[in-house]
């Protein structure tokens, strides 16, 4: 309906014409070159696509034509298919690579070529079409340069509509070219892709798509700004037309007839009109406030001016504004405001309560009920009396004297802070385990009590742990705030790091796990960095990426004389890294080409990656971090050996280089039956293989549970997987995390408490009270909410003064009323 | 001025720095005429003066302090007159915590030397004005200050030089005719000049400052004493048990300071008087412009009260002058008085400082006052600052500023601005991922003694970086100055900004209000922008306000109007820790702002999501993912199921194919944990105009 009503608007391209070789919007007439260069009619338009033959490929670019040739056609754009096949062929039928494109022409010119990808949809197809043809009538900048200088030279002469999308040819970017079809010749389009001009014009929420609108043809100094109105909805076609409908409408008008009968452009597009009441007496004032409250409810509402003196219709005594809905049914509103703030508050904020309806009554939200766990749970647990005297307290006094004196790790945490308090929890757990055996000093600071000592450690944010051993620099722990991890990370630290091998035989021993027999169970893995006696750079570099590594793994370093021996015996060239996998009982060896500290600690931690791991709450973060799809095995206990022996044997075929393949043992990670459960809705039976694709697109796969887990059947389903033949189970959900509840908004309740001042006394009051009231006690599943979290802390209303409830009441009834 | 003349004659700056040295070695500085180069000089070695000395030397700036007494803080050598400091000395408050101590201790200097705290120097609650001399001097000794005592510094002009930081230089030339060069000026000086009234007979008035402070003096007297102020009010108070009576007359009413929170006017400790006036114990107050005031002594040498208007009269016989009694036979002062003093406090000297520094005094209630801006920086001359009590037009009659524990935080906040003006240095802030704001602020305004005693003049401001995921915190930026701040501190204000404030009610206090009614204190969170007491607020903006903004902000509001605001209820204990009261509200308020999730999470729920969900909630994100998730214990976990808020994996025992279950809203409880509803945040109410 929109679109019919543009072609009204521009009729310089003839469409009638077309309509008679083309009556098919469905299915663009199919001609041969000669034919459709003999139909092109001077001036007009028309989007051609050559095509060879028909092909998958091209198929679906060809209903997206066909589907667009509808649209374009109400923009006087005829859509024609050429076969270049059927007879001679024309330079524009090319050859085979250039067989996916289309051409744009204005009578026998070409305009423009398309590779057919650009042209994607509807969308886009129509968006670009007209963006070629609209060439003239939206600029495309890049700059705030541009856009300055298409501002000043517009002051006193026009206005412009400004843009902002975030690709050419979104559904945006296609609205904005339809309305620049039908407003293009009254206002400059203006349009961008680039975010930092928006952002450099305003600080809005730049995600997405913006259009302003800037009145310049009012602006005679040319010094002066134009204003920039916003657009707040969404950029659709329908909108934009609203839109730009308000902003072209008068700013104010001036009427003499009862406000129940007047008629504007607002009223026909749903927006309520605002009456400023003035008076002949004090017309240059009333206009000048009129045109201020017109300025800020631009695009929100129609302002008028009313005299009371050239008005047959009774308004009554101490009324200055009537404000009347778009709706129907709507009463009229007098009201009494004495300032500009509180007209538009009014108006807006019966619109926002409008689309924001779910929220009107604050309390039903339990918006003072904990909904953080970790703050929850803490709370919870804050009877319970901790072992504390396993650790040490330092203070401002005593924390200087104590890190000097004995290897020492710190704990600094506030005690009003949750997610530390949890943590602290862990740390005196650790403390528990090490209790009498560690030579390291358990400490802690509570950072409420002794703000300055953490300020002069540089902490400025809790948890932190700092390991402080002498003559050293102290360590931030960056692992896992949890027992384990911590307790690894102290056991680790108790060697120096690389570990300095004195003879061939205690390397031996040392790879085989035989030297630190009590931390094997802490790292898994051991590193052993071979140098000859003179590579003392490469021997740098690797101390300190060993240092580096310090607490997560284990590290060694040999260079004496007789290092060939243990070279040759492990066939590497120095300088080498042998890495001993204790688990497996094996030892790798990787000549050190690269030895900067950086790589090495990168061919250290890839190394400690397991090709089949055991995925853990721990160790998931670290598997992340390679970015591929998850090849999850989901197994009630520990894994099937056949299975695990299937996914090692296609590891080592390469079959899974695309994949990180793991598994999960429910009986050890028991929030894995959470993820099944996103997965199926229920608990499938197990095992079961799953792929999920985390980084792009979220797509969750599952392995038919009625074929064996067998290299064949796998490797077949992995590929109809990558051929895009299987199809998913799951999307995962790509929401943002948005604020789970809303905030008290203490701005609205003092606009409220200031406005109620002014607004006092309705007699319908009371009753619209008591709809309300009865309304409230309808939705029993969120009565049972509160019921089951009493449980959780919630504050008592204290005494609360009596003026403040009449406030609330007289809020909810504006609310209702409006 | 010669010398001032003389000085663009030597060009080089090489050359100035040479003689500097060589007059900082010699023995005899006075002797040479060419003008001492400083980057910075500081007029005044009192509490402000020194405060800027300390600052400056730990930065390592070319500085020297200029006094013209022997020994720093001269004022108090002398003043208050019967010795007793009001500004409190609070050695206990139950609490460690260093900073949050400095909210309750009113004479200490800041510095990193613990022992240079004021609780180690007095006993008293309310200490004598020498330990407060003897603690300038240890402050100014132990820390090596520069100053130069025995310097009275005659004469400052304007020496206009391109090269010079702000385009001229200060001339300062002392009583020896020395000239220093100053690339800024800070003064310090105080309010060193008392007022004074001039009406017929103000002769016979004693002064404040050499008035007899020994009671005997006033024994069976009748006192009448101008002013109102805690000088009027401390003179009384030593004498009135020794007096016939006093009379206190003053232009405006009492102001007792705890019906005003500001603690310049008439404080509990003085007000001895009051009682006494209205128990009817012939002491009492009265309100009368000073200025239409005449008197007039009589051949026994008693004073009598009259009017200017009759003095005009022309009859210069004492006993021929009409007083008011003649026609009103019941006004009020009609008895004769022994004495008169006057007590009308002090104001700024400016009688040193050359027109060409355009330094004026303030409106006319901040008269006693220079001009300045925000920033302290004189309005007239870039480059010159105004420091201490005389810099307290900023926030007289609202803040802090004019007293030491206020004043020690604007001139840090000073100093900053001039480490970022001329070396560079930005504004001293710190970095934290966007999980750990709530954190960042509750720790501030629960220890922060800057915010606290300066509220409503220096505010925190948070920064938002890289699309809100990391936000800088800056402590104690000059509030008014919010518009400059990318200039002031140099950090970029690109992504939307949080101001920490400390406020108390806004129809809460005045002089005549009534303080103690009977529903003051606001209990529930819902109705904390009801607070009275001083409480934080935090205000929320998407963009930097321009400098329109701040200057024609709504009235009573000491920022403009924000996008979004919120109140942390006032607390008893000014303890705003309690995880439901005060942490959750705020934290939903900087959700709603940031259009974000920012709820912690144990490391489990964050592996759920991790696995169940495309994107993760920050405190997944910036702690789980980075291999820094919170594991917690099994007693924490245990909590959790109980609450409904943790994953349970008993229930999903139980509930093997209960379909009906929305995969991605696992929690029993029903409450969201997953992605809630999209609440449409505060962003939702934009306007652009």
């Amino acid at each position: 309906m929109m679109s019919s009503s543009f072609s009204v608007f521009r009729a310089g391209i003839s469409f009638v014409m077309m309509c008679i070789f083309y009556t098919s919007a469905v299915d663009s007439p199919e001609l041969s070159p000669q034919k459709f260069f003999s139909t092109l009619q001077p001036g007009k338009a028309t989007l051609v696509y050559f095509c060879q033959a028909e092909s998958p490929r091209t198929s679906m670019f060809l209903e997206e034509l066909n589907e667009a040739a509808k649209p374009l056609q109400d923009y006087g754009i005829s859509v024609a298919k050429v076969n270049c096949v059927t007879e001679e062929t024309s330079r524009y039928c090319g050859s085979e690579k250039d067989m996916m494109k289309a051409y744009l022409f204005r009578g026998n010119i070409a305009l423009r070529e398309f590779p057919t990808d650009t042209l994607f949809d509807v969308d886009a197809i129509v968006a670009h079409v007209l963006f070629a043809l609209l060439f003239n009538e939206v600029k495309y900048i890049t700059t705030l340069g541009d856009l300055q200088n298409i501002e000043n030279a517009l002051k006193g002469k026009g206005n412009i509509a400004f843009a902002y999308v975030r690709a050419i040819g979104t559904p945006e970017h296609r609205a904005v070219m339809e309305a620049a079809f039908v407003y293009g010749t009254t206002h400059q389009f203006v349009l961008t892709t680039e975010i930092a001009l928006l952002e450099s014009i305003g600080p809005e929420d730049i995600e997405y798509p913006h259009l302003y609108f800037f009145h310049c043809k009012p602006v005679l100094d040319l010094t002066q700004p134009c204003r920039r109105i916003l657009m707040k909805q969404s950029l659709t076609t329908l909108n934009i037309h609203q839109f730009i409908k308000t902003m072209e409408a008068p700013l104010l008008t001036e009427v003499t007839e009862d406000p129940r009968q007047v008629s504007t452009v607002h009223v026909q597009l749903g927006l309520p009109l605002v009456f400023i009441v003035g008076q002949q007496a004090t017309y240059e004032a009333d206009r000048t406030t009129a045109e201020w409250v017109a300025w800020r409810l631009l695009g929100k509402a129609g302002v008028l001016l009313l005299l009371r003196d050239s008005l047959e219709v009774d308004i009554p005594e101490d009324t200055n504004v009537i404000v009347r809905r778009a709706e129907e049914e709507a009463q009229m509103e007098f009201l009494a405001l004495n300032h500009i703030d509180l007209i538009v508050f009014h108006v807006e904020s019966t619109m926002y309560i409008e689309e924001m309806g779910k929220y009107e009554d604050m309390e039903d939200l339990n918006i003072g009920i904990q909904d953080d766990e970790v703050e929850e749970t803490v709370y919870r647990d804050r009877k319970r009396q901790l072992p504390l005297e396993l650790t040490v307290e330092l203070t401002e006094e005593t924390f200087h004297a104590t890190v000097t004196a004995s290897d020492s790790i710190v704990l600094f945490y506030a005690g009003w802070q949750a997610v530390s308090m949890a943590f602290l929890q862990s740390y005196i757990d650790v403390a528990i385990k090490l209790k009498g055996t560690s030579t390291m000093l358990l400490a802690r600071v509570n950072c409420a009590d002794w703000s300055h000592v953490c300020t002069k450690q540089n902490v400025t944010e809790f948890p932190v742990v700092k390991m402080y051993k002498e003559g050293q620099n102290p360590v931030s722990y960056t692992g896992m705030l949890g027992t384990e991890d911590l307790l690894k990370f102290i056991q680790l630290n108790r060697i120096s790091c690389p570990v300095n091998i004195t003879s061939v035989q205690e390397a031996e021993e040392y790879l085989h796990g035989e030297l630190y027999k009590d931390l094997i169970s802490y790292s898994s893995m051991s590193v052993l960095g071979l140098f000859s006696p003179t590579m003392t750079r490469a021997k740098e570099e690797f101390t300190e990426a060993g240092s580096y590594l310090k607490g997560y793994v284990t590290t060694g370093i040999y260079s004496e004389e007789d290092v060939l021996r243990l070279s040759s015996k492990y066939t590497v060239p120095l300088p080498a890294l042998l890495l001993a996998r204790h688990k497996e009982g094996k030892i790798e060896s990787i000549p050190l080409v690269n030895v900067h500290v950086q790589d090495i600690v990168q061919i250290i931690t890839n190394a400690s990656l397991e090709t089949f791991p055991e995925i853990t709450v721990e160790n998931l973060p670290i598997y992340l971090r390679l970015q591929k799809p998850l090849l999850i095995l989901f197994s009630d206990g520990g894994i099937d050996l056949q299975h695990e022996k299937t996914i090692l044997m296609l590891a080592k075929k390469k079959y899974l280089d695309s994949l990180t393949p793991c598994w999960l043992n429910l009986k050890k990670t028991p929030v894995g039956r959470g993820v099944l459960q996103a997965y199926f809705g229920t608990l499938p039976p197990l095992p079961l293989l799953v792929v999920v694709n985390l980084h792009s697109g979220g797509h969750v796969f599952a392995f038919p549970s009625d074929q064996a887990i067998t290299e064949q059947n796998l490797l077949l389903w992995l590929k109809k997987l990558e051929a895009g033949l299987e199809s998913h189970i799951k999307v995962l959900p790509a929401k943002e995390w948005k604020p789970p509840l809303p905030a008290y908004d203490f701005l609205s309740m003092m606009d409220a408490a200031a406005s109620e001042h002014l607004t006092r006394k309705d007699p319908e009051c009371i009753k619209e009270t008591d709809v309300q009231e009865g309304d409230k006690e309808q939705p029993d599943d969120k009565s049972a909410i509160t019921e089951e979290s009493t449980g959780t802390l919630k504050m008592k209303h204290s005494s609360r003064s009596s003026w403040f409830e009449e406030a609330k009441k007289l809020l909810r009834h504006d609310n209702k009323e409006l | 001025m010669g010398l001032s003349a003389a000085a663009p004659l030597w060009g080089a700056p090489g050359l100035l720095l040479t003689i500097a040295l060589l007059l900082a070695l010699s023995l005899h500085p006075a002797q040479t005429w060419a003008p001492v180069h400083r980057d910075y000089c500081v007029l005044g070695a009192g509490p402000a003066g020194l405060q800027m000395a300390y600052f400056l030397q730990r930065a390592g700036r070319d500085y020297m302090v200029f006094e013209r007494a022997p020994g720093p803080g001269s004022f108090f050598m002398r003043y208050p007159r019967h010795r007793k400091l009001i500004s409190i000395n609070k050695r206990y408050t139950g609490k460690t915590n260093a900073e949050f101590n400095l909210r309750h201790d009113w004479n200490s200097l800041l510095s990193h030397d613990p022992r240079l705290l004021f609780r180690h120097y007095s006993d008293a609650y309310y200490p004598d004005a020498s330990d407060m001399v003897r603690y300038l001097s240890d402050f100014a000794e132990r820390l090596g200050l520069h100053v130069l005592y025995n310097t009275t510094i005659a004469h400052v002009t304007l020496n206009k030089d391109r090269r010079a930081w702000n385009g001229h230089y200060f001339i300062l030339t002392d009583h020896r005719g020395q000239a220093y060069q100053c690339s800024v000026l800070l003064v310090a000086t105080g309010l060193p000049v008392p007022n004074q009234v001039d009406f017929p007979g103000s002769e016979y008035v004693d002064g404040y400052e050499s008035v007899s402070v020994d009671p005997k003096d006033f024994v069976g007297q009748n006192v009448l004493i101008l002013g109102r102020g805690n000088s009027a009010f401390e003179t009384a108070e030593n004498i009135f048990s020794v007096t016939n009576f006093i009379h206190m007359l003053s232009r405006s009413r009492v102001r007792l300071s705890w019906a005003t929170h500001y603690v310049g006017d008439l404080r509990a400790i003085n007000n001895g008087l009051l009682d006494t006036y209205q128990l009817k114990s012939l002491d009492g107050l009265l309100e009368s412009d000073l200025t239409d005031l005449a008197i007039v002594k009589d051949h026994q040498g008693k004073f009598h009260i009259t009017l200017k208007l009759f003095m005009e009269a022309g009859n210069q016989s004492s006993d021929a002058i009409p007083l008011p009694q003649d026609d009103n036979d019941n006004f009020a002062m009609r008895v004769a008085y022994d004495r008169v003093i006057r007590c009308l406090g002090w104001k700024f000297d400016f009688s040193i400082f050359s027109k060409s520094l355009r330094l004026s005094s303030g409106s006319e209630l901040s008269k006693k006052y220079p001009l300045v801006r925000a920033s302290y920086e004189s309005k007239g001359s870039r480059g010159l600052f105004i420091l201490g009590t005389a810099s307290h037009s900023v926030d007289y009659r609202k803040s802090a500023g004019g007293f030491i524990h206020g004043f020690r935080y604007t001139v840090r906040a000073v100093h900053r601005l001039l480490e970022q003006r001329h070396h560079g240095v930005a504004w001293p802030s710190t970095e934290h991922p966007i999980t750990h704001l709530a954190s960042a602020i509750i720790r501030r305004i629960n220890e922060a003694s800057g915010l606290y005693q300066m509220f409503s003049v220096l505010a925190d401001v948070v920064l938002l970086k890289e699309n809100a995921t990391i936000f800088e915190y800056l402590e104690e930026f000059p509030m008014q100055m919010l518009a400059q701040l990318e200039t002031i501190t140099g950090r970029r204000a690109r992504h939307g900004l949080f101001v920490i404030n400390m406020e108390y009610g806004r129809n809460y206090s005045g002089p005549d209000k009534d303080v103690f009614f009977s529903d003051r204190s606001v209990g529930h969170m819902e109705d904390a922008w009801l607070s009275n007491f001083l409480h934080p607020v935090i205000y929320y903006y998407r963009h930097l306000p321009t400098e329109q903004e701040v200057r024609f902000r709504p009235a009573g509001w000491p920022l403009p109007r924000p996008s979004a605001l919120h109140h942390v209820v006032e607390d008893f204990l000014t303890d705003w820790t309690a995880p439901v009261g005060h942490i959750l509200p705020l934290r939903r308020f900087l959700e709603n702002c940031l259009d974000t999730d920012l709820r912690g999470f144990y490391a489990e729920s964050c592996f759920l999501f991790a696995l169940t969900h495309q994107k993760l909630p920050p405190f997944c994100q910036q702690g789980y993912l980075r291999t820094q998730g919170l594991v917690g214990t099994e007693s924490l976990r245990q909590h959790g199921v109980e609450s409904g808020l943790l994953w349970d994996s008993a229930i999903m025992g139980q509930r093997q194919g209960a379909s009906e279950q929305q995969p991605g809203n696992h929690r029993p409880g029903g409450h969201p944990l997953a992605p809630g509803p999209p609440v449409s945040p505060f962003n939702s109410n934009k306007e652009e105009l």
